[in-house]
């Protein structure tokens, strides 16, 4: 279980000034279950991903993982980025691998894993391809391969979908969520689409800009496996009514509500 | 599928184009170059002290071959000992200077320093310091060829994605396996973009190493052969200097695409 007590996250610019990117954020995320950040830029969610990661430290507040404070990354994270920044030099196969290479961990069991995943995401036979041969939304879903290849008990995406165009998005979807009910894990999914947000998430969390905080968590109720069908359900809507009302009309929000 | 298949399609064409814009153009320019020297020479007889024509440059080149081969492989192992110093100087420098802000503080005024310094009001008083032998020709060599390459090398070194770094933390991977995988690696490219203007530069500070402090060399010709109003063979030796540093070049040019071909792809797709 990951938790976020009270987190709040100040960073100091070069001249000094005193940016609140994250300010008394309080979360509690379940084993396996999805949930997604949402908000405006400047909203902290991926600073909010990235103190999850370990990558960064809170100023003020805990964030822990299983009761353990979070003080450093630890190895049974996979993280996705926006960009797929696979290493132009090495193969996909390699690519895959690289995170077992970094942490020392490879095994004789390595290669059939890495070689399973491609498979998982429909790279099988690619393995040898350099990455510049590959397409975008292909890139992208080695990248994903990429952050399972440890196994990671946690998958942290960082608008991994973002620069994909909007058809290899909702497919790029769809087979994220396929993945996740194969290979099931907490997944923390920041992104800039409304839909995609509900349409993946267990829970959406709402964020609100500067300093960034929890507007409002919402609940996902539409029945798993979901497609893009569930887009006509009235829970659908309702949902994704609630987060552009409160997204679009922030000023109507009481900040006293956020904290949930 | 039908966009893999592309690509292939079409390579056999690009290579040969390659070849075509490549080697057959230039050459066939090269030589028409010569043609209209040669002409010109020819037609309003221009006396070989002043502009030698290129038949006059080639037949008193060749009439004392043996010399000027020696000096070309004096001027040769200057240069490449020169470069090869050059590259085990930058490198190092370049991650030490990209290790930390204050290293790199504390290194550029000395980097800027020695580039300031006209190297051929140095090379005199080196000679006098390190003696008359091969060690002052590649100090000075160095130096002029040295600078551009750790510039590069250090961009390089900074060019890495932030999420690539991000993902090395991460992976709780070492400073060094971060440096070793994914920081040198991606600086290939940049390295060798340096590596082509330091091999250029090493030529040219062989020759002022050679203009100051040699018995030998092909800058060394260049001032005993003037000196004598030998025009043709100072000709000759220029010739055979910007023919060494064209080769030299390639060379640098045939190993990136050899051993990192996905370096020279990036590049034609960045530029």
């Amino acid at each position: 279980m990951i938790s976020l007590n009270r987190v709040t996250r100040v960073f100091e610019s070069r001249d000094g000034d005193r940016i609140t990117a994250l300010e008394d954020v309080s979360l509690s995320i379940r084993d396996n279950e999805f949930v997604t950040l949402v908000g405006p830029s400047g909203c902290g969610k991926s600073t909010m991903l990235r103190i999850v990661a370990g990558l960064i430290l809170p100023t003020a507040g805990t964030a822990s993982i299983g009761g353990v404070p979070i003080t450093e990354p630890r190895s049974e994270t996979g993280i996705v980025f926006q960009a797929p920044t696979l290493l132009p030099w090495a193969s996909v196969m390699d690519n895959v691998l690289f995170p077992l290479r970094m942490m020392h961990k490879m095994d004789s069991t390595s290669i059939d894993k890495a070689a399973a995943l491609l498979k998982l995401v429909g790279l099988s036979g690619f393995e040898g391809k350099s990455p510049r041969e590959l397409s975008g939304g292909m890139q992208q879903r080695v990248a994903i391969c990429r952050a399972l290849v440890h196994e990671p008990d946690i998958l942290l995406m960082d608008e991994p979908f973002g620069a994909l165009d909007a058809l290899t998005r909702e497919e790029m979807t769809m087979e994220l969520l396929r993945i996740w009910g194969e290979r099931p894990k907490t997944v923390l999914f920041v992104t800039h689409s409304i839909t995609e947000a509900v349409v993946l998430a267990d829970r959406v969390v709402v964020m609100s800009p500067r300093p960034g905080r929890i507007a409002e968590i919402i609940e996902v109720k539409s029945s798993r496996p979901r497609s893009f069908h569930v887009e006509g359900d009235a829970d659908f809507h309702d949902a994704s009514r609630r987060i552009r009302a409160l997204i679009f009309g922030q000023k109507h929000v009481d900040p006293s509500r956020a904290a949930a | 599928m039908s966009t893999q298949a592309a690509p292939l399609l079409e390579k056999p064409r690009k290579r040969s184009s390659a070849t075509l814009y490549e080697v057959v153009v230039p050459l066939l320019a090269t030589a028409a170059g010569f043609l209209v020297w040669e002409a010109i020479c020819k037609a309003f007889s221009v006396p070989a002290y002043l502009v030698p024509a290129p038949s006059e440059i080639l037949t008193e080149t060749l009439a004392i071959g043996p010399t000027v081969l020696g000096h070309s492989l004096a001027t040769l192992k200057t240069v490449l000992l020169g470069f090869i110093v050059s590259i085990l100087i930058s490198l190092p420098l370049a991650v030490l200077l990209t290790a930390s802000p204050a290293i790199a503080a504390a290194l550029y005024p000395f980097l800027v320093w020695t580039q300031s310094i006209p190297k051929v009001a140095l090379a005199p008083i080196l000679v006098v310091v390190l003696g008359s032998n091969e060690l002052p020709r590649i100090v000075i060599t160095v130096l002029v060829a040295f600078f551009p390459l750790v510039n590069s090398s250090a961009t390089g070194l900074m060019s890495v994605p932030p999420e690539l770094l991000e993902l090395s933390r991460a992976c709780r991977a070492s400073k060094w396996s971060e440096l070793w995988r994914i920081r040198l690696p991606y600086a290939i490219p940049f390295i060798f973009s340096g590596l082509k203007v330091a091999i250029s530069l090493a030529v040219v500070g062989a020759v002022v190493a050679e203009f100051v402090n040699a018995d030998a060399g092909l800058g060394f010709l260049i001032v005993t052969s003037t000196a004598f109003f030998k025009v043709p063979v100072a000709f000759g030796a220029l010739i055979i200097l910007s023919v060494m540093g064209v080769v030299l070049f390639q060379i640098v040019v045939i190993v990136e695409r050899v051993f990192f071909p996905w370096s020279t792809g990036n590049a034609m797709l960045a530029s």
